[in-house]
């Protein structure tokens, strides 16, 4: 099958990577670049373990073609620290035990992710909201919503490329 | 928020407790927040295969022919692995331990049992080409009556499901069709007592539904061995699995696993692993065989389906006098851990009640509907949702509060169970004062009084005579009945109360004698009862089979 290369910039870094026809992001992103913190659970939109976000907007990339990313900038969960340093997200998901089996993490810290990029002073409400297409089946919401407002609440006014204190 | 209560039992324990009651950080916890974390699929190999099954779409039928001609020479694919391919193509999960007959092939063999029950597997290039050379497969197969009700499956005359076992009951150490418990005499009891409550009650499959399906990736290793990454919840329990699937010494399988995109007991069934090395063993390349989403809901395996029949005798005061409990599980088409779960019901009947008859008997049934296995309490959850829900019952039946009904008859230390096992660190009663506390529910200050360390022993752990039977002997052919009526659960009209003692010990009943061996030719000839094939013979207490 014919490949097609394509580019894009991932996690503030260019990529280039062939895909077949068809192929979706999460495939390219995994088995073709060796990013595996999206993960793979439905295939079908529906699960939200998959999200990453494509120009700054959450995205399922099991749902979107590879080759419509030519150009564009995908964020992904191993892309959140700032070298040694914990996104202030990825902090208070450790402090609030905001992860059980950590298979919808990498998803809930991107939508997340671009909830608070949009609103930094969400509500409760807003975030319910924000996650409300990723599943969580070890039943963690309260401990995952209780991290991202907090997160929020440490982070508030502060320049967006502030980090938090944590560090790998 | 959660609580530690260290005031309860603070003087049967040891309470230099360090790590109990300590928030602590998850070791993983890293790894999940950076995205680091790696599950089975998150490996990469070159040359990765891809594996997928062919399923029966028929709950019960015979496979006439299957042409994988087309499928063979279709894009991509490198093998096609049928039933003949399995080395050791017949095995139950539970031989690794001693217990159980082995009755699931890896791969279907002349007839298939359950809708999604695997047939054959094409190994290909890509998971598309696997997908389009399944296709192709031309399959040709006899549809039989099928079975989805355990009821109807130990009828007379029901389908056959599962032919090791041909009443479609599980069989108990060779000897009865059920798990038993007898404690007393309940008939005795039901007839003196005020009020006598029958209730049926049911609970479906469930789909542990984890967010990482079931999967698995092998590849032959240095050293003439494979690697396996899984996503298994045993992963010793896996290995011996497919090690004796496979024929293969298990110094010759390295499996690496432990992290688990969400289990809840729906990954101890090594699903995926066989074949994904069998696949490995016949290409020489890597082999990714993962379920999709559609696959694990459908045919993952379920929490199985349950029935639960209770009669309980109950006097005005509130006590419970006897309990009679026929339970169902339903474990599909092959044993897996179903038989397990009615062991766990017998054990952990009459629940946590101080009740002087009691007689139970739990049945692991085979229907034409996929295999159950663990989840989470498996063989408790159902039985609990079942027996609380009747505690309600009874208490609304005598006019009593819930709460104070529930610690009236709780276990108390020194106090008998019917296993004839004294209970002892008892804390029923402190749990629902607790629980009534917290929800602002009130109850009497004779009821906050009592406790679980008074009250207990004495005549309360005095073992009753109890008379035996040989009710669902193995050989005996199937039982008259094993269903309760259906009669509506009406009060049985209340006699004058005449103080007397509660359901008296009847005249010691001699153990009925047991009829001579009159096996049907279905179970001749049989072997000496065969030892465990792998492994050391353990959980002897849990599986009686120190007192076979």
């Amino acid at each position: 099958m014919a490949k097609t290369p394509v580019q894009f910039r991932l996690n503030g870094a260019d990529k280039a990577v062939f895909v077949d026809g068809g192929e979706n992001l999460l495939n390219a992103l995994r088995r073709g670049i060796g990013d595996m913190s999206a993960k793979f659970g439905c295939g079908q939109g529906t699960c939200g373990v998959c999200t990453v976000l494509i120009d700054g907007e959450p995205q399922l990339a099991c749902l979107t073609l590879a080759e419509t990313c030519a150009g564009r900038a995908i964020e992904t969960a191993l892309g959140l620290a700032a070298g040694p340093n914990l996104h202030p997200l990825q902090a208070a998901f450790m402090e609030h035990f905001a992860a059980q089996c950590g298979f919808c993490t990498s998803g809930m810290l991107m939508a997340a992710k671009a909830l608070l990029d949009r609103n930094p002073s969400p509500t409760r409400e807003d975030v319910a909201e924000a996650i409300s297409g990723n599943i969580c089946r070890c039943t963690g919401y309260e401990p995952i919503i209780n991290a991202v407002l907090e997160a929020a609440s440490k982070r508030g006014g502060q320049p967006s490329g502030e980090q938090g204190r944590a560090r790998i | 928020m959660l609580e530690f209560r260290k005031d309860y039992f603070q003087d049967e324990r040891d309470d230099r407790l360090n790590e109990v009651g300590q928030p602590r950080q998850r070791q993983d916890m890293l790894g999940h927040v950076t995205g680091r974390t790696r599950y089975f699929d998150d490996h990469a190999f070159e040359g990765l295969l891809h594996l997928k099954v062919l399923r029966s779409p028929h709950p019960h039928a015979r496979l006439r022919s299957i042409d994988v001609s087309a499928a063979e020479r279709s894009a991509g694919v490198k093998r096609v692995i049928r039933a003949a391919d399995v080395p050791v193509n017949k095995n139950t999960l539970l031989s690794l331990i001693g217990f159980g007959k082995d009755d699931e092939p890896l791969l279907a063999v002349d007839k298939v049992r359950y809708k999604g029950e695997p047939i054959l597997a094409v190994v290909a290039e890509s998971e598309a080409e696997a997908y389009a050379a399944l296709a192709k497969i031309r399959l040709d197969c006899d549809p039989l009556p099928a079975v989805f009700d355990v009821e109807e499956a130990i009828k007379p005359g029901a389908p056959v499901v599962n032919e090791t076992y041909p009443a479609n009951t599980f069989e108990y150490h060779e000897k009865y069709n059920h798990q038993k418990l007898r404690f007393g005499d309940v008939e005795r009891a039901f007839a003196s007592a005020d009020f006598v409550v029958e209730e049926r009650y049911q609970m479906s499959p469930i789909e542990h539904a984890p967010t990482e399906t079931n999967g698995s990736i092998a590849a032959p290793e240095t050293n003439d061995r494979f690697v396996v990454h899984t996503c298994t919840q045993a992963l010793f329990f896996s290995l011996g699995t497919a090690a004796k699937l496979l024929d293969l010494p298990s110094n010759r399988l390295h499996f690496i696993g432990g992290t688990v995109g969400g289990g809840f007991g729906g990954k101890v069934d090594s699903l995926t692993e066989p074949l994904a090395i069998l696949g490995a063993m016949l290409t020489g390349r890597p082999v990714r065989y993962v379920l999709g989403r559609e696959e694990e809901m459908l045919y993952g395996c379920p929490r199985g389906a349950e029935r639960h029949y209770i009669k309980d005798a109950v006097l005005r005061d509130g006590r419970i006098i006897a309990r009679k409990v026929t339970s169902y599980f339903d474990a599909g088409a092959y044993t897996r851990l179903s038989s397990y779960g009615a062991v766990k019901c017998i054990a952990h009947l009459p629940g946590p009640y101080t009740i002087p008859n009691v007689h139970a008997d739990s049945y692991c049934v085979f229907t034409n509907r996929t295999p159950a296995t663990a989840m989470r309490g498996f063989g408790i959850t159902g039985v609990d949702f079942a027996l609380e829900v009747q505690m309600d019952k009874l208490a609304h039946k005598v006019g009593m509060d819930p709460m104070e009904f529930r610690i009236l008859n709780a276990y108390r230390d020194g106090d008998m169970k019917a296993h004839r096992r004294k209970a002892h660190n008892c804390a029923l009663i402190e749990c629902v004062q607790v629980a009534a506390e917290k929800a602002g529910w009130p109850i009497r200050d004779e009821f906050r009084r009592m406790n679980s360390l008074t009250g207990g022993g004495g005549e309360r752990a005095v073992i009753p005579a109890t008379a035996s039977d040989e009710v669902g002997r193995i050989g005996t052919g199937r039982p008259a009945s094993t269903t309760p009526p259906r009669a509506p659960a009406l009060p049985i009209a209340p006699p004058p109360r005449v103080p007397q003692p509660v359901a008296a010990p009847p005249p010691p009943v001699p153990p009925a004698a047991r009829p001579a061996a009159a096996p049907t030719p279905r179970e001749q000839p049989k072997p000496a009862v065969p030892g465990p094939q792998h492994g050391a013979t353990r959980f002897s207490s849990v599986f009686g089979t120190r007192r076979r």
